[in-house]
């Protein structure tokens, strides 16, 4: 399980998080709670520094959920292996939804193995622990401060673990120009700030890969199967 | 720094930021949920999300273009090196602990060495 590593690589950051709170003032037991009401790694994060610059309410609430578009697109993407599934597990899937277990279970997703079922409780193995892991490391925070943080390279585990997902999911060749102008592009419009360089940079990368598939398909004429997964039940 | 809010307008906050939060999250698992059928289209723009996405979070990890005062790109290049062993490793084995663990023993042989 591919979760395991990456929980761990995110405890530096979660007790970064928790620290902060305490940082900040508010009580332990309060920080925790609005940790768990929250979920929310980098916005919390930028939150609890506007909090401390005492920034409007309104700017330091806008900020944190501007960071957070990101999981719109995660939404969309997860949404196609979701229809079938009954509203609580909509509901509860969409809570725990976050960048590490949307990575480790979409990828395992299309590659088409599991069926619906075995996708439901393959998506909850991943999400929960995870879940779990960042609100015990926020607690670690909490409880310690931030100075328990100890090696951070471990949290190089955290893009190890995209790279062993990505490389086995750039199958064709407009997957792959995909990847790569996103990742660039991530690179240069990384200045601009409240995550909105992340999600140019994906919309450009999808972009650029729907327009080669699509010159592809009118070079070739023959029709390119739309692969989201779903046929493959 | 100690905040001069009070815990009553934190609370408002946190769960203000929770409830966009979750509707972002909730968002198109709703919409499409209730749909009869997919958007071709919105089919074709989605299979490129995973790939998309995960290149943009690795990315930024490796080099970061600065832009004030001057433009400069750093490049952590122990973590660059690291990076292309673990590629190595996840093309060869499609193993994600394999390549982790290789990701983690480079990116500390050369920090140790450097």
């Amino acid at each position: 399980m591919a979760i395991l590593p990456i929980s761990l690589g995110v405890v530096p950051f979660g007790v970064i998080a928790g620290g902060a709170m305490i940082e900040s003032g508010i009580p332990p037991q309060h920080a925790i709670a609005m940790t768990i009401v929250s979920f929310t790694g980098a916005a919390q994060l930028a939150a609890i520094d506007l909090i401390d610059q005492t920034a409007p309410v309104a700017v330091i609430v806008l900020t944190a959920v501007i960071i957070n578009l990101r999981f719109t697109m995660y939404s969309a993407s997860m949404a196609p292996y979701f229809r079938r599934f009954g509203a609580l597990t909509k509901w509860l899937g969409a809570y725990v939804l976050t960048d590490e277990a949307y990575a480790i279970s979409i990828t395992r997703f299309r590659d088409g193995e599991l069926s619906s079922h075995s996708q439901k409780w393959f998506y909850f193995g991943a999400a929960i622990p995870f879940w779990a892991t960042w609100h015990l490391s926020a607690a670690l925070g909490v409880l310690l401060g931030t100075s328990v943080l100890s090696d951070v390279s471990l949290a190089f585990a955290v893009p190890l673990t995209f790279i062993a997902l990505l490389i086995p999911d750039l199958d064709d060749r407009p997957t792959m120009l995909a990847a790569l102008i996103s990742g660039v592009a991530s690179i240069l419009l990384g200045f601009i700030p409240f995550n909105l360089g992340f999600v140019l940079a994906v919309l450009i990368g999808i972009t650029a890969g729907t327009a080669v598939e699509q010159r592809s398909t009118t070079q070739s004429e023959q029709p390119v199967a739309t692969d989201t997964g779903c046929e493959t039940t | 720094m100690m905040t001069e809010y009070e815990l009553r307008t934190i609370w408002m906050i946190f769960i203000a930021i929770g409830i966009g939060t979750y509707g972002l999250r909730l968002s198109f698992i709703l919409v499409v949920g209730r749909m009869e059928d997919l958007p071709p289209q919105f089919s074709g723009m989605l299979r490129f999300i995973p790939a998309t996405v995960l290149a943009a979070l690795i990315a930024p990890t490796l080099a970061v273009l600065s832009v004030d005062p001057g433009v400069g790109l750093d490049v952590a290049y122990t973590r660059v090196v690291a990076c292309l062993v673990a590629v190595g490793i996840a093309w060869r084995t499609e193993n994600v602990l394999a390549t982790i663990c290789g990701g983690l023993v480079v990116l500390w042989g050369v920090q140790a060495v450097v």
